[in-house]
Protein backbone atom coordinates (compact mmCIF):
# COMPACT_ATOMS: atom_id res chain seq x y z
CA UNK A 1 0.00 0.00 0.00
CA UNK A 2 1.18 2.96 -0.87
CA UNK A 3 1.36 6.92 1.41
CA UNK A 4 1.69 9.96 0.33
CA UNK A 5 3.83 12.36 1.52
CA UNK A 6 3.09 16.05 2.37
CA UNK A 7 4.04 19.28 2.03
CA UNK A 8 7.67 18.42 1.64
CA UNK A 9 9.79 21.55 1.54
CA UNK A 10 12.84 21.86 -0.80
CA UNK A 11 15.89 24.34 -0.90
CA UNK A 12 17.70 22.99 -4.33
CA UNK A 13 21.07 25.12 -5.28
CA UNK A 14 20.30 27.12 -8.32
CA UNK A 15 23.26 28.54 -10.42
CA UNK A 16 23.21 29.46 -14.24
CA UNK A 17 26.74 28.48 -15.09
CA UNK A 18 30.10 27.80 -13.74
CA UNK A 19 30.55 31.47 -13.18
CA UNK A 20 27.40 31.95 -11.69
CA UNK A 21 27.62 32.67 -7.79
CA UNK A 22 24.36 30.64 -7.12
CA UNK A 23 21.53 30.49 -4.09
CA UNK A 24 19.30 28.39 -3.01
CA UNK A 25 15.69 28.52 -3.84
CA UNK A 26 12.64 27.25 -2.23
CA UNK A 27 10.25 24.55 -3.99
CA UNK A 28 7.06 23.12 -2.19
CA UNK A 29 5.54 19.78 -3.55
CA UNK A 30 2.34 18.96 -1.66
CA UNK A 31 1.68 15.63 -2.08
CA UNK A 32 4.10 12.79 -3.20
CA UNK A 33 3.64 8.55 -3.40
CA UNK A 34 6.25 7.42 -1.16
CA UNK A 35 7.17 5.13 -3.49
CA UNK A 36 8.01 7.76 -5.70
CA UNK A 37 12.50 7.45 -5.78
CA UNK A 38 14.09 10.69 -5.45
CA UNK A 39 14.76 11.46 -8.60
CA UNK A 40 11.17 11.12 -9.88
CA UNK A 41 10.20 13.62 -6.50
CA UNK A 42 12.40 16.28 -8.58
CA UNK A 43 11.43 15.33 -12.28
CA UNK A 44 7.70 15.94 -10.41
CA UNK A 45 8.90 19.00 -9.43
CA UNK A 46 10.11 20.27 -12.85
CA UNK A 47 6.65 19.39 -14.33
CA UNK A 48 5.34 21.53 -12.05
CA UNK A 49 8.05 24.39 -13.21
CA UNK A 50 7.41 23.77 -16.65
CA UNK A 51 4.09 24.35 -16.55
CA UNK A 52 4.59 27.47 -14.58
CA UNK A 53 6.62 28.44 -17.06
CA UNK A 54 9.64 28.34 -15.09
CA UNK A 55 13.22 26.61 -15.70
CA UNK A 56 13.80 22.88 -14.93
CA UNK A 57 16.42 22.34 -12.35
CA UNK A 58 19.29 20.68 -13.93
CA UNK A 59 20.42 17.44 -12.40
CA UNK A 60 22.16 14.81 -13.84
CA UNK A 61 21.00 10.95 -13.85
CA UNK A 62 20.74 8.09 -16.35
CA UNK A 63 20.59 4.31 -15.65
CA UNK A 64 18.62 5.35 -12.59
CA UNK A 65 19.45 1.50 -10.89
CA UNK A 66 22.55 2.25 -9.29
CA UNK A 67 24.98 1.03 -11.82
CA UNK A 68 26.00 4.12 -13.87
CA UNK A 69 27.42 6.36 -11.64
CA UNK A 70 26.07 9.38 -13.18
CA UNK A 71 23.26 11.18 -10.40
CA UNK A 72 24.77 12.81 -7.62
CA UNK A 73 23.58 15.44 -5.02
CA UNK A 74 24.49 16.28 -1.68
CA UNK A 75 21.04 15.24 0.01
CA UNK A 76 20.57 16.98 3.59
CA UNK A 77 24.39 17.18 4.39
CA UNK A 78 25.13 13.23 2.92
CA UNK A 79 26.14 11.91 -0.26
CA UNK A 80 23.81 10.22 -2.23
CA UNK A 81 21.70 11.44 0.69
CA UNK A 82 20.06 9.15 4.11
CA UNK A 83 20.49 5.55 2.74
CA UNK A 84 23.40 3.31 3.22
CA UNK A 85 24.85 2.07 0.38
CA UNK A 86 22.65 3.76 -2.51
CA UNK A 87 23.19 5.79 -5.18
CA UNK A 88 20.78 8.62 -4.88
CA UNK A 89 18.86 6.87 -7.61
CA UNK A 90 17.62 4.26 -5.63
CA UNK A 91 17.16 6.33 -2.70
CA UNK A 92 13.09 6.60 -2.49
CA UNK A 93 10.80 9.18 -0.81
CA UNK A 94 9.41 6.67 1.91
CA UNK A 95 13.14 7.33 3.61
CA UNK A 96 11.57 11.27 4.37
CA UNK A 97 8.06 11.89 6.18
CA UNK A 98 5.47 14.44 5.52
CA UNK A 99 6.53 18.23 5.88
CA UNK A 100 10.15 17.26 5.63
CA UNK A 101 13.05 19.92 4.95
CA UNK A 102 15.57 18.64 2.45
CA UNK A 103 18.15 20.47 1.13
CA UNK A 104 19.54 19.68 -2.25
CA UNK A 105 23.30 20.91 -3.54
CA UNK A 106 25.86 19.84 -5.70
CA UNK A 107 28.96 17.88 -4.83
CA UNK A 108 31.78 20.62 -4.37
CA UNK A 109 35.35 20.30 -5.27
CA UNK A 110 37.62 21.90 -7.38
CA UNK A 111 37.96 19.62 -10.08
CA UNK A 112 33.56 19.43 -10.14
CA UNK A 113 32.93 22.60 -11.67
CA UNK A 114 29.20 23.29 -11.37
CA UNK A 115 28.24 22.85 -15.19
CA UNK A 116 24.57 24.24 -13.84
CA UNK A 117 22.29 23.78 -10.68
CA UNK A 118 23.05 20.73 -9.43
CA UNK A 119 25.15 18.60 -12.19
CA UNK A 120 28.66 19.02 -12.32
CA UNK A 121 31.84 18.04 -14.19
CA UNK A 122 33.13 15.50 -13.50
CA UNK A 123 35.65 14.65 -16.20
CA UNK A 124 38.75 14.93 -13.72
CA UNK A 125 38.16 11.03 -13.24
CA UNK A 126 38.48 10.63 -16.60
CA UNK A 127 41.72 12.28 -16.64
CA UNK A 128 42.94 9.78 -14.00
CA UNK A 129 41.91 6.98 -15.90
CA UNK A 130 43.28 7.20 -19.04
CA UNK A 131 46.48 8.08 -16.99
CA UNK A 132 46.54 4.33 -15.87
CA UNK A 133 43.11 2.83 -15.40
CA UNK A 134 43.54 0.17 -18.36
CA UNK A 135 45.37 -2.67 -19.57
CA UNK A 136 47.39 -2.88 -22.68
CA UNK A 137 46.32 -6.12 -23.82
CA UNK A 138 46.34 -7.84 -27.78
CA UNK A 139 43.90 -7.56 -29.96
CA UNK A 140 42.14 -9.97 -32.17
CA UNK A 141 39.68 -12.94 -30.81
CA UNK A 142 38.65 -12.32 -27.72
CA UNK A 143 40.57 -14.98 -25.13
CA UNK A 144 38.97 -18.12 -23.62
CA UNK A 145 37.58 -17.42 -19.77
CA UNK A 146 39.52 -19.28 -17.43
CA UNK A 147 42.79 -18.75 -19.67
CA UNK A 148 44.25 -17.15 -16.35
CA UNK A 149 43.97 -18.81 -13.19
CA UNK A 150 43.13 -16.66 -10.64
CA UNK A 151 42.53 -17.55 -6.87
CA UNK A 152 38.93 -16.61 -5.98
CA UNK A 153 39.98 -14.28 -3.03
CA UNK A 154 42.08 -12.00 -5.60
CA UNK A 155 39.30 -12.26 -7.83
CA UNK A 156 36.73 -11.44 -5.23
CA UNK A 157 38.50 -8.50 -3.94
CA UNK A 158 39.51 -7.35 -7.28
CA UNK A 159 35.60 -7.26 -8.25
CA UNK A 160 34.61 -5.45 -5.03
CA UNK A 161 37.01 -2.47 -5.95
CA UNK A 162 35.73 -3.27 -9.67
CA UNK A 163 32.30 -2.15 -8.30
CA UNK A 164 33.28 1.49 -8.26
CA UNK A 165 30.92 3.20 -10.61
CA UNK A 166 32.96 6.52 -10.52
CA UNK A 167 30.36 8.57 -9.50
CA UNK A 168 32.47 11.02 -7.27
CA UNK A 169 30.36 10.71 -4.06
CA UNK A 170 33.82 9.96 -2.32
CA UNK A 171 35.28 13.13 -3.69
CA UNK A 172 31.97 14.98 -2.69
CA UNK A 173 31.54 13.35 1.07
CA UNK A 174 35.70 14.10 1.49
CA UNK A 175 36.01 16.65 4.35
CA UNK A 176 39.36 17.34 2.12
CA UNK A 177 38.35 17.10 -1.22
CA UNK A 178 40.03 14.03 -1.60
CA UNK A 179 39.39 11.45 -4.35
CA UNK A 180 41.41 8.81 -3.11
CA UNK A 181 39.03 6.24 -2.67
CA UNK A 182 38.17 6.58 -6.45
CA UNK A 183 41.58 6.34 -7.59
CA UNK A 184 42.70 3.57 -5.18
CA UNK A 185 39.45 1.39 -6.20
CA UNK A 186 40.39 1.89 -9.67
CA UNK A 187 44.20 0.94 -9.15
CA UNK A 188 43.30 -2.23 -6.97
CA UNK A 189 41.06 -3.54 -9.13
CA UNK A 190 43.42 -3.76 -12.09
CA UNK A 191 46.72 -4.18 -9.73
CA UNK A 192 45.15 -7.22 -7.96
CA UNK A 193 44.55 -9.40 -11.00
CA UNK A 194 47.40 -10.75 -13.08
CA UNK A 195 46.11 -8.96 -16.27
CA UNK A 196 47.36 -5.54 -14.49
CA UNK A 197 50.60 -6.58 -13.41
CA UNK A 198 52.73 -5.81 -16.19
CA UNK A 199 51.78 -2.03 -15.89
CA UNK A 200 51.10 -2.33 -11.89
CA UNK A 201 54.21 0.27 -10.52
CA UNK A 202 53.54 2.67 -13.65
CA UNK A 203 49.85 2.58 -12.79
CA UNK A 204 50.21 3.18 -9.10
CA UNK A 205 52.47 6.00 -10.14
CA UNK A 206 50.93 7.33 -12.96
CA UNK A 207 47.00 7.78 -11.67
CA UNK A 208 47.79 9.23 -7.84
CA UNK A 209 50.08 11.76 -9.67
CA UNK A 210 47.63 12.58 -11.82
CA UNK A 211 45.32 12.30 -9.02
CA UNK A 212 47.33 14.84 -7.38
CA UNK A 213 46.63 17.74 -9.86
CA UNK A 214 43.18 17.79 -9.10
CA UNK A 215 41.97 17.01 -5.53
CA UNK A 216 43.15 17.17 -2.11
CA UNK A 217 44.66 14.93 0.49
CA UNK A 218 43.47 12.31 2.27
CA UNK A 219 43.44 12.31 6.38
CA UNK A 220 41.38 8.90 6.75
CA UNK A 221 38.49 10.27 8.43
CA UNK A 222 36.42 7.63 6.30
CA UNK A 223 33.51 9.59 5.10
CA UNK A 224 34.31 8.72 1.45
CA UNK A 225 33.65 4.69 2.70
CA UNK A 226 30.51 5.35 4.52
CA UNK A 227 29.20 7.94 1.37
CA UNK A 228 30.17 5.41 -1.32
CA UNK A 229 27.31 3.58 -3.01
CA UNK A 230 29.21 0.28 -3.74
CA UNK A 231 30.85 -0.07 -0.32
CA UNK A 232 34.40 -0.08 -1.33
CA UNK A 233 36.66 -0.24 1.65
CA UNK A 234 39.44 2.23 2.39
CA UNK A 235 41.27 -0.47 2.50
CA UNK A 236 41.57 0.48 -1.21
CA UNK A 237 43.50 3.53 -0.32
CA UNK A 238 45.99 1.49 1.98
CA UNK A 239 46.61 -0.87 -0.93
CA UNK A 240 47.26 1.78 -3.21
CA UNK A 241 49.30 3.50 -0.59
CA UNK A 242 51.45 0.54 -0.92
CA UNK A 243 51.69 0.51 -3.93
CA UNK A 244 52.48 4.08 -5.05
CA UNK A 245 55.73 3.31 -2.45
CA UNK A 246 56.86 0.21 -3.90
CA UNK A 247 56.25 1.81 -7.30
CA UNK A 248 58.73 4.82 -6.73
CA UNK A 249 61.50 2.68 -5.37
CA UNK A 250 60.96 -0.21 -8.27
CA UNK A 251 60.57 2.43 -11.07
CA UNK A 252 63.78 4.39 -10.14
CA UNK A 253 65.35 1.01 -10.08
CA UNK A 254 64.21 0.58 -13.48
CA UNK A 255 65.36 3.54 -14.91
CA UNK A 256 68.50 3.75 -13.05
CA UNK A 257 69.44 0.31 -14.59
CA UNK A 258 69.82 1.07 -18.68
CA UNK B 1 32.05 31.54 -6.11
CA UNK B 2 32.19 30.08 -9.17
CA UNK B 3 33.95 26.76 -9.50
CA UNK B 4 36.97 26.84 -11.84
CA UNK B 5 39.02 24.72 -12.60
CA UNK B 6 42.92 26.44 -12.11
CA UNK B 7 44.89 24.01 -13.30
CA UNK B 8 45.19 23.06 -16.86
CA UNK B 9 43.70 19.90 -18.10
CA UNK B 10 46.31 17.28 -19.48
CA UNK B 11 45.87 16.16 -23.03
CA UNK B 12 43.41 12.86 -23.87
CA UNK B 13 46.73 10.82 -24.80
CA UNK B 14 45.32 7.01 -23.61
CA UNK B 15 48.53 6.18 -22.67
CA UNK B 16 49.85 6.16 -19.17
CA UNK B 17 53.00 8.02 -19.25
CA UNK B 18 53.48 9.93 -16.03
CA UNK B 19 54.98 13.70 -16.37
CA UNK B 20 58.56 13.69 -16.23
CA UNK B 21 59.69 16.11 -13.66
CA UNK B 22 63.60 16.38 -13.24
CA UNK B 23 64.01 16.35 -9.32
CA UNK B 24 66.12 14.58 -6.57
CA UNK B 25 64.21 11.27 -6.05
CA UNK B 26 63.40 12.37 -2.13
CA UNK B 27 61.96 15.81 -3.09
CA UNK B 28 60.32 14.42 -6.07
CA UNK B 29 58.24 11.61 -3.38
CA UNK B 30 57.72 14.80 -1.08
CA UNK B 31 56.10 16.56 -3.92
CA UNK B 32 53.27 14.13 -3.68
CA UNK B 33 50.48 14.52 -1.48
CA UNK B 34 50.67 10.72 -0.96
CA UNK B 35 54.34 11.41 -0.11
CA UNK B 36 54.00 13.72 2.41
CA UNK B 37 51.56 11.18 4.11
CA UNK B 38 54.28 8.99 4.24
CA UNK B 39 56.63 11.47 5.83
CA UNK B 40 53.96 12.75 8.53
CA UNK B 41 53.78 9.25 9.08
CA UNK B 42 57.14 8.05 9.72
CA UNK B 43 57.74 11.40 11.51
CA UNK B 44 54.57 10.75 14.00
CA UNK B 45 56.02 7.06 14.56
CA UNK B 46 59.62 8.98 15.88
CA UNK B 47 57.52 11.56 17.74
CA UNK B 48 55.84 8.84 19.49
CA UNK B 49 58.99 6.82 19.81
CA UNK B 50 60.02 9.91 21.54
CA UNK B 51 56.73 10.83 23.60
CA UNK B 52 56.91 7.11 25.01
CA UNK B 53 60.34 7.38 26.00
CA UNK B 54 59.99 10.52 27.83
CA UNK B 55 56.88 9.22 29.95
CA UNK B 56 58.47 6.49 30.53
CA UNK B 57 61.73 7.93 31.75
CA UNK B 58 59.70 10.56 33.75
CA UNK B 59 58.54 7.47 35.91
CA UNK B 60 61.92 7.83 37.73
CA UNK B 61 60.27 10.68 39.58
CA UNK B 62 58.47 7.94 42.06
CA UNK B 63 61.59 6.69 42.66
CA UNK B 64 62.71 9.75 44.28
CA UNK B 65 64.76 12.68 43.52
CA UNK B 66 68.10 11.06 43.09
CA UNK B 67 66.94 8.77 40.57
CA UNK B 68 65.10 11.42 38.83
CA UNK B 69 68.33 13.29 39.08
CA UNK B 70 70.60 10.22 38.13
CA UNK B 71 68.45 9.81 35.36
CA UNK B 72 68.78 13.68 33.48
CA UNK B 73 72.68 12.80 34.33
CA UNK B 74 72.44 9.25 32.22
CA UNK B 75 70.92 11.01 29.25
CA UNK B 76 73.51 13.54 29.39
CA UNK B 77 75.96 10.61 29.37
CA UNK B 78 74.60 8.46 26.38
CA UNK B 79 77.31 6.59 25.14
CA UNK B 80 79.74 8.20 27.09
CA UNK B 81 83.01 7.54 26.93
CA UNK B 82 82.49 6.80 23.04
CA UNK B 83 80.99 10.17 22.63
CA UNK B 84 81.86 13.24 24.87
CA UNK B 85 79.16 13.85 27.03
CA UNK B 86 76.01 15.32 25.40
CA UNK B 87 76.75 14.26 22.16
CA UNK B 88 74.52 11.84 21.79
CA UNK B 89 71.54 13.89 23.64
CA UNK B 90 72.32 16.30 21.12
CA UNK B 91 72.12 14.60 18.08
CA UNK B 92 68.64 13.04 19.33
CA UNK B 93 67.17 16.39 19.97
CA UNK B 94 68.81 17.72 16.20
CA UNK B 95 66.71 14.39 14.67
CA UNK B 96 63.19 15.18 17.13
CA UNK B 97 63.45 18.71 15.70
CA UNK B 98 63.97 17.40 12.40
CA UNK B 99 61.38 15.48 12.73
CA UNK B 100 58.96 17.75 14.12
CA UNK B 101 60.09 20.31 11.30
CA UNK B 102 59.10 18.35 8.78
CA UNK B 103 55.83 17.32 10.31
CA UNK B 104 54.47 20.31 10.65
CA UNK B 105 55.42 21.43 6.97
CA UNK B 106 53.75 18.54 5.51
CA UNK B 107 50.93 19.12 7.40
CA UNK B 108 50.67 22.67 6.66
CA UNK B 109 51.45 22.46 2.84
CA UNK B 110 48.45 19.46 2.76
CA UNK B 111 46.25 21.43 4.53
CA UNK B 112 46.67 24.13 1.97
CA UNK B 113 46.20 21.87 -1.01
CA UNK B 114 42.64 20.82 0.55
CA UNK B 115 41.88 24.78 1.13
CA UNK B 116 42.21 24.28 -2.75
CA UNK B 117 40.66 21.32 -3.65
CA UNK B 118 37.52 22.86 -2.30
CA UNK B 119 37.22 26.56 -2.65
CA UNK B 120 33.81 26.85 -2.45
CA UNK B 121 33.02 25.43 0.94
CA UNK B 122 29.39 23.56 1.01
CA UNK B 123 26.62 25.97 1.78
CA UNK B 124 24.25 23.98 3.49
CA UNK B 125 25.29 21.67 6.79
CA UNK B 126 27.47 18.79 6.25
CA UNK B 127 26.14 15.57 8.19
CA UNK B 128 29.29 13.73 8.81
CA UNK B 129 28.74 9.59 9.37
CA UNK B 130 31.94 8.45 10.88
CA UNK B 131 34.63 11.37 10.98
CA UNK B 132 35.46 11.38 14.46
CA UNK B 133 36.05 14.59 16.49
CA UNK B 134 40.25 13.22 16.71
CA UNK B 135 40.23 13.06 13.08
CA UNK B 136 38.35 16.64 12.30
CA UNK B 137 41.04 18.53 14.93
CA UNK B 138 44.47 17.03 13.91
CA UNK B 139 45.51 20.44 13.02
CA UNK B 140 44.40 22.04 16.27
CA UNK B 141 45.39 19.42 18.95
CA UNK B 142 48.77 19.39 17.03
CA UNK B 143 48.89 23.01 17.43
CA UNK B 144 48.36 22.97 21.30
CA UNK B 145 50.74 20.13 21.48
CA UNK B 146 53.45 22.40 19.70
CA UNK B 147 52.53 25.47 22.05
CA UNK B 148 53.07 23.11 24.69
CA UNK B 149 56.19 21.91 23.91
CA UNK B 150 57.86 25.46 23.87
CA UNK B 151 55.69 26.19 27.26
CA UNK B 152 57.48 23.23 28.41
CA UNK B 153 61.40 23.73 27.33
CA UNK B 154 60.63 27.13 28.69
CA UNK B 155 59.82 26.26 31.71
CA UNK B 156 62.09 23.15 32.76
CA UNK B 157 64.73 23.50 30.00
CA UNK B 158 65.72 27.04 30.80
CA UNK B 159 63.96 27.99 33.34
CA UNK B 160 62.37 31.10 32.21
CA UNK B 161 58.96 30.44 32.98
CA UNK B 162 59.99 28.33 36.53
CA UNK B 163 59.56 29.48 39.82
CA UNK B 164 63.73 30.13 40.69
CA UNK B 165 65.75 28.23 42.70
CA UNK B 166 65.98 28.52 46.52
CA UNK B 167 68.92 30.69 45.92
CA UNK B 168 67.42 32.59 43.34
CA UNK B 169 68.90 30.89 40.66
CA UNK B 170 67.55 28.06 38.28
CA UNK B 171 69.38 24.82 38.34
CA UNK B 172 68.81 22.85 35.59
CA UNK B 173 70.40 19.63 36.74
CA UNK B 174 67.58 19.68 39.61
CA UNK B 175 65.23 18.09 37.75
CA UNK B 176 63.05 16.87 40.18
CA UNK B 177 62.72 20.21 42.32
CA UNK B 178 62.14 21.79 38.71
CA UNK B 179 59.37 19.87 38.72
CA UNK B 180 57.81 19.77 41.49
CA UNK B 181 58.23 23.25 41.68
CA UNK B 182 56.50 24.07 38.27
CA UNK B 183 53.35 21.62 39.01
CA UNK B 184 53.00 22.99 42.41
CA UNK B 185 51.21 26.37 40.28
CA UNK B 186 47.77 24.60 39.52
CA UNK B 187 47.53 26.45 36.50
CA UNK B 188 50.63 25.36 34.88
CA UNK B 189 49.44 21.58 36.17
CA UNK B 190 45.82 22.42 34.37
CA UNK B 191 47.53 23.20 31.26
CA UNK B 192 49.88 20.37 31.46
CA UNK B 193 46.79 18.36 31.71
CA UNK B 194 44.92 19.66 28.96
CA UNK B 195 47.78 19.52 26.67
CA UNK B 196 48.58 16.05 27.04
CA UNK B 197 44.58 15.12 26.56
CA UNK B 198 44.99 17.03 23.16
CA UNK B 199 48.49 14.62 22.38
CA UNK B 200 46.13 11.87 23.10
CA UNK B 201 43.57 12.89 20.79
CA UNK B 202 46.20 13.60 18.60
CA UNK B 203 47.79 10.09 18.52
CA UNK B 204 44.35 8.30 19.05
CA UNK B 205 43.60 9.55 15.37
CA UNK B 206 47.49 9.38 14.04
CA UNK B 207 48.38 6.23 15.42
CA UNK B 208 45.29 4.75 13.72
CA UNK B 209 45.82 6.81 10.27
CA UNK B 210 49.67 6.26 9.85
CA UNK B 211 48.98 2.67 9.50
CA UNK B 212 46.19 3.89 6.11
CA UNK B 213 48.99 6.40 5.08
CA UNK B 214 51.96 4.14 4.76
CA UNK B 215 49.62 1.06 3.80
CA UNK B 216 50.59 -0.79 6.62
CA UNK B 217 46.97 -3.17 5.97
CA UNK B 218 46.58 -6.65 5.89
CA UNK B 219 43.63 -8.54 7.55
CA UNK B 220 45.09 -10.17 9.88
CA UNK B 221 45.37 -6.95 11.98
CA UNK B 222 43.35 -4.58 10.57
CA UNK B 223 41.08 -5.31 13.49
CA UNK B 224 43.98 -4.13 15.75
CA UNK B 225 44.81 -0.85 14.41
CA UNK B 226 41.90 0.96 16.38
CA UNK B 227 42.72 -0.77 19.61
CA UNK B 228 46.89 -0.33 19.06
CA UNK B 229 46.04 3.52 18.70
CA UNK B 230 43.82 3.71 21.84
CA UNK B 231 46.24 1.82 23.50
CA UNK B 232 49.56 4.09 22.93
CA UNK B 233 46.92 7.38 23.09
CA UNK B 234 45.87 6.00 26.90
CA UNK B 235 49.38 4.77 27.80
CA UNK B 236 50.94 8.06 27.41
CA UNK B 237 48.06 10.36 28.49
CA UNK B 238 47.81 8.16 31.98
CA UNK B 239 51.63 8.78 32.64
CA UNK B 240 51.86 11.81 31.44
CA UNK B 241 49.10 13.45 33.75
CA UNK B 242 49.94 11.28 36.72
CA UNK B 243 52.57 13.75 37.23
CA UNK B 244 50.91 16.89 37.71
CA UNK B 245 48.69 14.73 39.92
CA UNK B 246 50.95 13.11 41.94
CA UNK B 247 53.27 16.50 42.84
CA UNK B 248 49.32 18.52 43.64
CA UNK B 249 48.75 15.11 45.94
CA UNK B 250 51.72 15.36 47.78
CA UNK B 251 52.53 12.14 46.92
CA UNK B 252 55.98 13.33 44.60
CA UNK B 253 58.08 16.02 46.21
CA UNK B 254 55.64 16.17 49.65
C1 LIG C 1 52.82 21.21 15.89
C2 LIG C 1 52.54 20.05 16.14
C3 LIG C 1 51.75 19.11 15.27
C4 LIG C 1 50.90 19.38 14.23
C5 LIG C 1 50.50 20.72 13.66
C6 LIG C 1 50.42 18.12 13.76
C7 LIG C 1 49.51 17.96 12.74
C8 LIG C 1 49.16 16.77 12.21
C9 LIG C 1 48.27 16.58 11.11
C10 LIG C 1 47.52 17.68 10.38
C11 LIG C 1 48.22 15.26 10.85
C12 LIG C 1 47.48 14.62 9.72
C13 LIG C 1 46.31 13.89 10.18
C14 LIG C 1 45.90 12.88 9.16
O1 LIG C 1 46.25 13.04 7.99
O2 LIG C 1 45.24 11.94 9.51
C15 LIG C 1 49.07 14.60 11.79
C16 LIG C 1 49.28 13.25 11.82
C17 LIG C 1 50.01 12.60 12.79
N1 LIG C 1 50.64 13.19 13.87
FE1 LIG C 1 50.81 15.14 14.19
N2 LIG C 1 50.97 17.12 14.49
C18 LIG C 1 51.79 17.70 15.45
C19 LIG C 1 52.53 17.08 16.42
C20 LIG C 1 52.60 15.71 16.58
C21 LIG C 1 53.31 15.05 17.64
C22 LIG C 1 54.07 15.75 18.76
C23 LIG C 1 53.14 13.70 17.43
C24 LIG C 1 53.66 12.53 18.20
C25 LIG C 1 53.94 12.51 19.42
C26 LIG C 1 52.35 13.53 16.25
C27 LIG C 1 51.98 12.33 15.74
C28 LIG C 1 51.25 12.16 14.58
C29 LIG C 1 50.99 10.92 13.95
C30 LIG C 1 51.44 9.54 14.40
C31 LIG C 1 50.22 11.19 12.80
C32 LIG C 1 49.69 10.18 11.79
C33 LIG C 1 50.37 10.28 10.47
C34 LIG C 1 49.51 9.76 9.34
O3 LIG C 1 48.32 9.97 9.30
O4 LIG C 1 50.07 9.13 8.47
N3 LIG C 1 52.02 14.78 15.76
N4 LIG C 1 49.64 15.53 12.61
S1 LIG D 1 34.65 4.86 -4.91
FE1 LIG D 1 32.42 4.75 -4.49
S2 LIG D 1 31.87 6.91 -4.09
FE2 LIG D 1 33.87 6.96 -5.12
S3 LIG D 1 33.42 7.17 -7.30
FE3 LIG D 1 33.59 4.96 -6.91
S4 LIG D 1 31.47 4.31 -6.48
FE4 LIG D 1 31.46 6.54 -6.30
S1 LIG E 1 21.52 7.22 -12.34
FE1 LIG E 1 22.91 5.58 -12.79
S2 LIG E 1 23.75 5.25 -10.83
FE2 LIG E 1 22.21 6.68 -10.36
Amino acid sequence: MSNHLKDIILKIWRQNGPQDSGRFETYKVDEISDEASFLEMLDYLNEQLITDGKEAIVFDHDCREGICGTCSLMINGQAHGPERSTATCQLHMRKFSSGAEIVIEPWRAAAFPIIKDLMVDRSAFDRIIESGGFITSVTGGAPDANLIPIPKPVADSAMDSAACIGCGACVAACPNGAANLFTSAKIAHLNLLPQGQAERYKRAESMIEKMDEYFGSCTNHGECEAACPKEISIDVIALANADYRKAKLKNRKFISRI
Amino acid sequence: MAQVLESQRGPVTGTAVAKKKRRPFLLDLYSTAVGKKYVMALTGIGLIGFVVFHMIGNLKMYLGQADMDHYAEFLKALLYPIAPKGVVLWLLRGGLLTMVALHIHAAYSLTQLNHKARPVKYQSERDYQVANFASRSMRYTGVTVLLFVIWHLLDLTWGVVNTVGADGEFIKADVYDNVVRSFERWPVALFYILANIMLGIHLFHGVWSLFQSMGWNSPRFNEWRRSIAAGIATIVVVGNVSFPVAVLAGIVGG
